[in-house]
């Protein structure tokens, strides 16, 4: 009952910011929602299955790549039809890296994700015709449920029409991983996570469980990834680095990749304190590299770990 | 026969852990494999439950060979197991636990949009055997937090919510209390009537439950199987008793097969 309080509690406030905040803070609000998309999808995989990817960039890529080839080669404009293709792009890349990687486990799991990756990234950056190289393809402003907003100002576009839409496209996503965690897959999901030997004995196919949530968790890199180009109104190689596979990570591990919407929070916290600690020191890699130092330390359950952990407690007092 | 195994030969290297081991499991049978250890039992069950493949030998389960056909798979046949080492899954509740069983033997695990919480035949499932182990109380704590015999029986439980034909029972009271020892099997029996599951395989160290469950014991000795007979007969077997539970197997072996 809390938690669904503060779901909506949540909601609404993002739903309100663009009639209350400055355009600045609502204009970085547009990257939390697509990253919040992606994450939703790399904790599946991450908190639910217990694998750790160092390549989910790929997806991210893929889907702003698609975006914009979309837009501006084969001038398709329709955002539904990008994102919808995003998500079919990412299911098919992801059905053979997926039936490769699931096989292993820690470390093996995480480099072979870390190797596709670097394979995709080094696509993007020298097939120059299709993908601009290290410039670029822009991605034009996709018209929203059918209606061209060309006409409107950019800004005044971001963070009205398009933000909404962001917002809907979120909420559609969590409605949807909200449901996968809790139906009998992702139960199964969690006897691996724990337990592998013994889901094995239940006759539960361990790697076909972890196969699964390996594409469903690209599906929604790939979404959140068409979501971050019409900010920017650029795809460049740089999303499908691996740095940007370690960005997503430490956002995971930021809000605590033990509750469901822990990488959510992690998203929003990490794209603001890097806006600010930016705009007070230029090192702001070394800040963020002490901070998730300090969290894999002190609070390995993130942000909402603390208040998750006081729950208990609190319960235990009355 | 239910479960049958011919000439099982196991090598880890130079060790023969099992060395041409043949046994059967009739339907209605609770049988006991007893010995020293280093005897073989252990290997012997992984090997019949498909976590080991032997290095020549057939098991046959329902008449179909199942050599090396995995744990997953023989799960699915209705050959479950339990652990030696309690295996549970830390972080999820007694009811989570044999949830993820019941889905398992429903062949729901792969249903990514159903609710779970909305699915009857998993909850009443699951919560049937909760009662039938006397968990029923405990069906909200996490696995990790249970006592060490709670663990043991859920570990067990999770094995019958699969509604097997048959289940192997890796030393069920290891590690729990005497007192413990006796609820448990009690549980086992009366649950194992309940579900009607057709046999029961273990592999247990204390002789007063050998003797008081079995209708038949096989005891191996240096991955040989020594004797098959009902208890009374081994009871009366003086080389036998001494061998298995008299003294520790004299010197470790190196010999070859």
């Amino acid at each position: 009952m809390k938690g669904g309080l503060a779901v909506a509690l949540g909601a609404a406030a993002i739903a309100a910011a663009p009639l209350v905040a400055s355009t600045y803070h609502v204009l970085l609000m547009l990257p939390f929602m697509a990253y919040a998309v992606v994450l939703l999808g790399l904790n599946l995989l991450f908190g639910y299955a217990g694998l750790v990817s160092f390549g989910h960039a790929l997806f991210i890529g893929l889907g702003a790549y698609t975006g914009a080839f979309l837009t501006t080669h084969a001038k398709i404009r329709s955002l539904e039809v990008i994102l919808l293709t995003a998500a079919a792009l990412g299911a098919l890349v992801a059905v053979p890296v997926a039936a490769v990687c699931v096989r292993y486990v820690k470390i093996y799991f995480g480099m072979l994700t870390l190797a596709f990756g670097m394979v995709f990234y080094t696509f993007v950056l020298k097939f120059y015709r299709l993908t601009g190289g290290d410039e670029g393809t822009p991605f034009l402003r996709p018209s929203l449920l059918g209606r061209s907003l060309d006409a409107m100002p950019k800004i005044d576009y971001l963070v009205g029409p398009y933000y909404y839409y962001s917002l809907a496209v979120l909420a559609l996503a969590a409605l949807g991983m909200w449901r996968i965690v809790h139906s009998p897959f992702g139960l199964c999901l969690k006897t691996i996570r724990d337990n592998p030997a013994k889901a094995e004995t239940l006759g539960i196919g361990v790697t076909r469980q972890r196969f699964y949530a390996f594409v469903v968790s690209a599906v929604y890199a790939a979404v959140g990834g068409a979501l971050l180009g019409p900010p920017t109104g650029n795809v460049d190689p740089t999303l499908a680095y691996w740095t940007h596979s370690g960005s997503i990570v430490f956002m995971t591990l930021l809000g605590g990749f033990t509750s469901f919407f822990g990488p959510v929070v992690g998203a929003f916290v990490f794209i603001y304190l890097q806006s600010w600690v930016m705009s007070v020191v230029p090192y702001w890699r070394l800040i963020f590299g002490a901070m998730l130092a300090a969290i894999v330390i002190l609070a390995p359950d993130g942000l909402m770990g603390f208040v998750t952990r006081r729950r208990p407690a609190l319960a235990g007092r009355t | 026969m239910i479960l049958e195994a011919v000439g099982l030969t196991k090598l880890y290297g130079e060790f023969c852990a099992l060395d041409g081991v043949s046994i059967g499991v009739d339907a209605g049978e609770f049988v006991s494999i007893v010995g020293p250890n280093g005897a073989g039992k252990s290997t012997l069950i992984n090997v019949l439950t498909g976590l080991t493949r032997p290095s020549a030998g057939t098991v046959r389960f329902k008449g179909r060979d199942v050599t090396g056909a995995g744990p997953a798979g023989l799960a699915r046949l209705g050959l479950a197991r339990s652990f030696q080492l309690v295996q549970v899954f830390p972080d999820l509740t007694v009811l989570e636990t044999l949830q993820a069983a019941v889905v398992a033997r429903l062949g729901r695990a792969t249903r990514l949009f159903a609710s779970l919480g909305r699915d009857r035949e998993v909850q009443t499932g699951a919560r049937e055997v909760a009662e039938l182990f006397g968990l029923a109380d405990k069906r909200h704590v996490p696995a990790r937090q249970l006592p060490q015999g709670d663990k043991k029986l859920l570990d067990v439980a999770s094995a019958f919510a699969l509604k097997p034909e048959i289940i192997l029972l890796d030393e069920p009271t290891s590690g729990v209390s005497t007192a413990d020892k006796t609820t448990i099997m009690n549980t086992l029996v009366a649950a194992s009537k309940q579900i009607g599951l057709s046999a029961i395989v273990q592999v247990e160290h204390d002789m007063d439950i050998v003797f008081a469950y079995s209708d038949r014991i096989v005891a191996l000795h240096q991955g040989r199987v020594l004797a098959d007979a009902p208890p009374a007969a081994i009871l009366a077997d003086q080389h036998v008793m001494d061998t298995v539970i008299g003294r520790r197997a004299e010197t470790p072996r190196a010999a070859a097969c």
